[in-house]
């Protein structure tokens, strides 16, 4: 994953609704999947994925710009929490 | 005492809102275009509704991050009035200056016509002319207005104050927590609402009762000035 800028990295972000926070869209999607049969699904909650490729230093550089973009602009984190990693970029 | 509307990207109740301003106290408000960057010679700062960014990412996420924000910050902190109104709620809680969250309506749909609400604290500079308990209507029209907001939280903003509009009993449209329709800040000179003042500003169109917001504003910065 090397690159003139040491680190050149796809970072895959999952956002999700925090565990205390109703998600009605989770809820509505769940009905659907029972009413096409699926009787199985215990339980759907609907987040957000997002790929942002990044060059950064090196693997902390780029976790820590990661953790920053999420905390200011890419949750809320009001209601919102995070996870994500790293994957090569495809060129 | 001067008025700025702020314009997003997007936003569309700008127009509505100089009108309502105008119509509640003579005032001529300024359009002020998000890049700008300095709103001390303003009294009174109107965020106005409408689809900044295009509600993109979140309502009021991108629009958070304009120059002017910084200046509604930064006069906010000095104890001017700073209004709120639908995407501009979305746009001050994405800033922090209002606690909260907004989320999607909990039935999914957008909600849009008259809405009936109860002024639950008429002691805000927003609310003066109004009385407490008074049952007012205002149009809604939107699809992300389901008030959030934390237990802890909500417990002290009720303590303090900070409700300052609920919708009427059995009338919830979004889900909102507590039946929270807008909310001040702890120093009660910025206000969130989710319902339109600017468009019950008319008898032609079918209600007056947002006027005495825009009112009680104009009237409060004449009272009691503060830099």
């Amino acid at each position: 994953m090397k690159g003139d800028f040491g680190l050149k990295v796809l970072a895959k972000i999952y956002v999700t609704l925090k565990t205390s926070v109703l998600d009605p869209q989770g809820t509505a999607v769940l009905h659907a999947l029972h009413a096409l049969g699926f009787g199985g699904v215990l339980d759907v909650r609907v987040g957000k994925y997002l790929e942002v490729v990044l060059e950064a230093e090196d693997d902390a550089a780029a976790r820590r710009q990661v953790e920053r973009m999420c905390n200011d602009l890419l949750t809320n984190p009001v209601i919102e929490t995070f996870t994500y990693e790293f994957a090569e970029v495809r060129t | 005492m001067r008025v700025a509307v702020v314009q997003f990207p997007g936003s569309n109740c700008d127009t509505d809102a100089v009108k309502a301003v105008h119509a509640a106290g003579g005032q001529e408000a300024e359009l002020v275009w998000h890049a700008a960057d300095d709103l001390s010679g303003y009294d009174l700062i109107v965020l106005p509704g409408g689809f900044s960014y295009g509600d993109y990412l979140r309502a009021g996420a991108i629009a958070r991050f304009s120059p002017v924000m910084d200046a509604v910050a930064r006069e906010a902190e000095r104890g001017k009035l700073v209004i709120g109104i639908c995407n501009g709620f979305q746009i001050l809680t994405e800033a922090g200056l209002l606690p909260g969250a907004l989320r999607r309506n909990a039935d999914l749909l957008f909600h849009s016509g008259w809405q009936e609400l109860i002024v639950e604290n008429n002691a805000t500079a927003f609310t003066s002319q109004y009385e407490r308990g008074e049952r007012v209507r205002f149009p809604i029209a939107h699809g992300e207005g389901n008030y959030y907001v934390d237990e802890d939280t909500r417990r002290r903003m009720e303590a303090s104050g900070q409700i300052a509009f609920r919708y009427a009993p059995g009338t919830n449209p979004n889900g909102s927590a507590a039946n929270i329709a807008g909310v001040t800040n702890e120093s009660g000179n910025v206000l969130g609402l989710m319902p339109h003042p600017e468009r019950a500003a008319s008898l032609l169109l079918g209600s007056t009762d947002g006027l005495r917001l825009f009112a009680s504003a104009l009237q409060w910065r004449k009272n009691s000035y503060a830099h």
